[in-house]
């Protein structure tokens, strides 16, 4: 049974390699920078799938958490600490004795020392999680509507942040973030040469990601979880923490949403405003909405084809336009996602023979 | 602060809210008969705002207003009726999901008929740079129009449910749908005339408001986006409460600028928003018993 | 299980198809040029008129025999002012399309997140963005149309000195452009003895600014206000400042020269004082003017094709495509190396924003005379005389 439950996974990954095979023997290996991409937008659509299809919480703020990660990781790692380690700053100091610094070169022959990209990334995941919890308690006490503009209002303010404050580039976002070294010869970067690996690191987060969250579905938290999406007053009547449990699933997922942001980043050399945007939350919504709400194998296809097409650009001005027919023409004909549409169910029928 | 300042925050707060407020009120009257949040209304002030832009070419201004008004309360009409009458008891998410698609086909559809230049209305008297002096502060006079036409709706919109057969049986749906069924009240056509009446409010708005903020395709996306947090500020199905919430965050806004850049505006008004919401979860006005009530 | 055989067949169906129906890299024997513009979404003012701009004279160009006989392909993406998108479409222009230049982005946050990938992949880039940190420091590969802000914000205070000008308030839109802008005009004020007393950045959706129009008109030192953006919501800021009965000087920035924001403005842009390329006043300019010929043949094409005003915007788009034309033309190759030098060294280009002389050092090439002083009167641009 144990084993069982891990073929899907076992496959999906090999799905995944065998796509990357397929651009090899197809000499179509550009491909791989998009579907790169896509698997971290992937990322944050799951995580997002946990809260709404699961926890049955909406939350139109999703973008801030993703722009909060990626926006952190790119301020410390492109602040150059050179000059404060020329005038012998303590705290530079400290940071260089203990390894915590990098050098580098920039374009223009530049040297450049700055806080090791693992550190702004522990740094960014805390201080997303912190955020996620301390704006989870009371946000996720309202309901409804009222729960839909807090959590739009959270990613309005973020974006509002980022689009205001020098530091964060305004409206330029930041450029030039460099790599990050996961560990020697392993490194999170745009450069053509890296690709192969840099789709590999991106589809096993993914892969990390996606069993884990399968996972807690079928763990007594999912059982919870569903409980709560069904009733929240019954759970809370048989016992269940439900405020711990819608609280616990979003700072997950703010936890991956930063991730992803973290991650993107460093591949893409920078970040801009747009990625906090209020239409990029309500994308990432409609996403989880088209797989199918509470369906982690809908949302993540969408996701991936989806933000694939988008990313290479395939509808050209009409991007939004196409998103937007498959939006209604999904919620009006298979509100339950493609993959539990009756034509499905018909040919399952027709295959067991009933 | 000199009182000469304080009057000119005060009177631009009261512009703000009162554009707001114009738009949240056509929130508040689908979600009245039918419980969910319009997300293509915004559309519907864009809509009303190029629609009676481009007709000016040829028509005289009232009269172009007024088949703007007609032809978005049309569109309003057929959007319920394609999209949205036939689906048998839809989630209230799926609706709002519905509303989005149709938000973003109605902006790029725009985009393609009007392409991406901003256009104006002309102002109704005077121009753009005539003012009537109020209490030692200039105040355009597109401003009282919006305020004016913010509040003849809102007179219209109160005597409308409580005192014709009409506006009760909408009120009917809106408190229990099957009930009014029952009663043999044609709820499937009480909701298209909401989104009529709501799209009609909105391109009503988009017109009066359009000198003011400008149209461009996607103008709407702003506005509806202020207009759902006033909306639901207030305390959603009650457009008096909608217009005070409206007031109470244009004058956040314009007083906010005083001691924080400008840039930071929306950030500090919506953190007070956060703020209000979290002390009282249903609205400043909404109460809690009729929140319950609602489904998502 | 079964469902999960399903989803496996879906994902690699779609995928398969997705590979399938895109187009790969196939054709030879024609120029390969690729722009990424913000055609769509918030930047659309300056990506439409750059757009419909390239698309019309690369039309022109192949009817008329193409350049030493090879026709022009363009594969324009649109960005719709995403950043992410720009560095996908970059890459994707680079590798899969080999192209031999890539013309925009529209907006400087864009230029700045692929600057480097064009350099790496070793592609030209021809950005249609303002900000100066585009072009300076100075990598190879990437080149930029619009004037330098710097000289602009030069412009304005010389007009300022003359007219006695020495304290002032800017106000800027939320994009690059208005965060560029505001940052040469802090940068350069002491270099004329003036000082800037506030500052304040506005959205680039702004409804009404009256209540930040207020706050600044309340500071009685403000002798005159700088309102730099290239948003429509710029023409709000002259707007409500002259509703408030404040009889300042306004100058703007060269993102004011869309004959649409006059319009936008109504009775408030009359005297608006601004530094601008030509294009806004060719019908005036004395025929001795090089650019008087090149300026009245683009804006008679696109205001026939589009029926619409020409605006310095679609300018930029202009100026990109001829000048890789004519370095094509120069270098009699389009070799990437060749070009690439071809246009370092293009001398004399008489384009929509100017005359540009490009040097190793200067990827702009264009020099402060290709601003000229504006004014609106009667609702039109004409030469600002003082």
């Amino acid at each position: 049974m144990k084993t069982q439950r891990f073929i899907p996974f076992f496959l999906l990954a090999l799905v995944l390699a065998g796509l990357q095979f397929l651009t090899q023997i197809t000499d179509t290996s550009y491909y791989l920078t998009q579907m790169t991409m896509t698997a971290y937008y992937s990322l944050v659509i799951i995580g997002l799938c946990l809260v709404m299809g699961y926890a049955g919480q909406i939350s139109l703020g999703h973008a801030g958490f993703f722009a909060i990660g990626g926006y952190t990781s790119a301020v410390l790692t492109t602040y150059n600490l050179i000059h404060l380690l020329e005038k012998g700053n303590s705290f530079v100091l400290f940071l260089a004795g203990k390894g915590l610094l990098v050098n580098g070169e920039n374009l223009y022959g530049e040297s450049l020392l700055y806080v090791t990209p693992w550190l702004a990334c522990i740094l960014a995941l805390v201080l997303t999680a912190l955020i996620a919890f301390l704006i989870g308690i009371p946000v996720l006490k309202l309901k409804g509507h009222y729960l839909a503009m807090a959590t739009m209002g959270f990613g309005i303010i973020i974006y509002r942040v980022v689009l205001a404050w020098e530091i964060m580039g305004e409206a330029d976002g930041i450029s030039d973030v460099p790599g990050f070294t996961l560990m020697p010869g392993i490194t999170v970067n745009g450069d053509f040469s890296n690709r192969i690996q840099n789709y590999y690191i991106a589809c096993t987060i993914l892969l990390v990601a996606f069993i884990l969250l399968q996972n807690l579905i079928h763990s007594r938290v999912g059982r919870a979880l569903r409980a709560i999406h069904g009733s929240e007053e019954a759970a809370d009547a048989m016992g269940v923490n439900t405020a711990r449990y819608k609280l616990y699933t979003f700072v997950l997922s703010a936890v991956f949403a930063a991730l992803a942001g973290i991650f993107l980043t460093h591949y893409n050399g920078g970040i801009g405003p747009s990625e906090a945007g209020i239409m990029k939350s309500v994308r990432y919504v409609a996403i989880v909405a088209i797989g199918g709400m509470a369906s982690m194998w809908g949302t993540l296809i969408m996701a991936s084809v989806l933000n694939f097409l988008s990313l290479r650009g395939l509808f050209g001005s009409y991007d939004d336009a196409v998103f937007g027919v498959i939006l209604i023409i999904i919620m009006l004909f298979a509100p339950d996602g493609i993959l539990r549409l009756h034509i499905w169910q018909r040919f399952k029928k027709f295959k067991t023979g009933k | 602060m000199t009182s000469e300042l304080f009057l000119q925050y005060l009177f631009a707060g009261i512009t703000y809210g009162s554009i707001y407020a114009i738009v949240a009120i056509g929130f508040n009257i689908i979600y009245n008969t039918t419980g969910i949040i319009n997300f293509a209304q915004g559309e519907f002030v864009m809509l009303g705002g190029m629609l009676s832009i481009s007709l000016h070419t040829f028509l005289p201004l009232p009269l172009a207003i007024a088949i703007a008004v007609i032809i978005t309360m049309i569109i309003g009409a057929l959007i319920e009726i394609i999209f949205i009458r036939w689906l048998e008891s839809p989630s209230v998410l799926r609706m709002i999901i519905i509303t989005i698609g149709i938000s973003i086909l109605i902006r790029e559809a725009a985009l393609h008929v009007w392409g991406e230049g901003v256009r104006s209305l002309p102002y109704f008297n005077g121009n753009e740079i005539s003012s009537i002096r109020i209490l030692s502060t200039n105040v355009s006079p597109q401003v009282l129009w919006v305020i004016g036409v913010c509040a003849v709706i809102v007179v219209l919109l109160s005597l409308f449910f409580k005192f014709t057969s009409l506006g009760q049986e909408m009120r009917a749906c809106s408190s229990n749908r099957l009930a009014a069924t029952l009663c043999g009240i044609n709820t499937k056509n009480m909701v298209t005339l909401s989104f009529m009446l709501s799209a009609a409010i909105g391109a009503l708005a988009g017109c009066v408001v359009s000198p003011i903020t400008y149209t461009q395709y996607d103008s709407g996306t702003g506005l509806a986006i202020k207009g759902f947090t006033v909306a639901v500020l207030g305390g959603l199905g009650n457009s008096m409460a909608a217009v005070s919430a409206g007031l109470l965050l244009g004058i956040i806004e314009a007083f906010s600028i005083d001691i924080v850049p400008l840039a930071f505006q929306d950030a500090i008004s919506i953190s007070i928003l956060l703020i209000i919401l979290f002390v009282r979860p249903h609205g400043l006005f909404g109460s809690k018993e009729a929140a319950g009530l609602k489904e998502f | 299980m079964k469902r999960f055989f399903l989803s496996t067949v879906t994902i690699l169906s779609l995928w398969a198809l997705a590979l399938v129906a895109l187009p790969g890299s196939l054709q030879a024997k024609e120029i390969k040029v690729g722009a990424i513009l913000a055609e769509t979404g918030g930047a659309s003012f300056l990506g439409g008129p750059e757009g419909r701009t390239i698309r019309m004279l690369v039309d022109k160009i192949n009817a008329d025999g193409g350049i030493n006989g090879d026709t022009i392909k363009l594969i324009i993406k649109d960005s719709g002012a995403n950043p992410e998108k720009a560095i996908s479409f970059a890459k994707q222009l680079i590798e899969e399309e080999n192209v031999l230049a890539i013309l925009g982005p529209s907006t400087s946050g864009e230029t700045m997140k692929i600057k480097q990938i064009c350099e790496q992949g070793k592609t030209i880039l021809l950005s249609c963005a303002a900000a100066e940190v585009i072009v300076d420091p100075v990598a190879q590969y990437v080149f930029k149309t619009p004037q330098k802000d710097s000289f602009a914000v030069k412009k304005i205070y010389m007009e300022m000195n003359k007219l006695g000008i020495s304290k002032i308030a800017v106000l800027a839109g939320n994009t690059g452009f208005g965060k560029a802008g505001k940052g040469q005009l802090v940068k350069i004020a002491p270099e004329f003895g003036i000082e800037v007393v506030a500052t304040e950045v506005y959205d680039k959706k702004a409804t009404d600014l009256s209540a930040v129009i207020a706050k600044i008109k309340a500071n009685k030192d403000i002798q005159a206000v700088v309102n730099w953006s290239i948003v429509p919501a710029q023409a709000i800021v002259a707007k409500n400042i002259r509703q408030a009965g404040w009889d300042v000087p306004i100058f703007q920035s060269h993102g004011f020269g869309n004959i649409k924001y006059v319009e936008a403005a109504g009775a408030a842009a009359e005297g608006i004082i601004f530094p601008c390329g030509r294009l806004l006043v060719a019908d005036s300019l004395p025929d001795s003017n090089p650019q008087k010929t090149v300026l009245m043949q683009y804006k008679h094409d696109y205001e026939t094709k589009f029926s619409e005003t020409a605006s310095t915007f679609g300018g930029h788009g202009y100026d990109a495509i001829m000048i890789l034309t004519e370095a094509i033309k120069a270098a009699g190759s389009t070799e990437m190396e060749k070009v690439r030098s071809a246009i370092e060294n293009l001398q004399g280009f008489v384009g929509t924003g100017g005359v540009f002389n490009f040097t190793p050092a200067d990827h702009n090439g264009l020099d402060m005379d290709s601003f000229a002083m504006m004014t609106v009167k009667d609702g039109k641009f004409v030469l600002y005389e003082n």
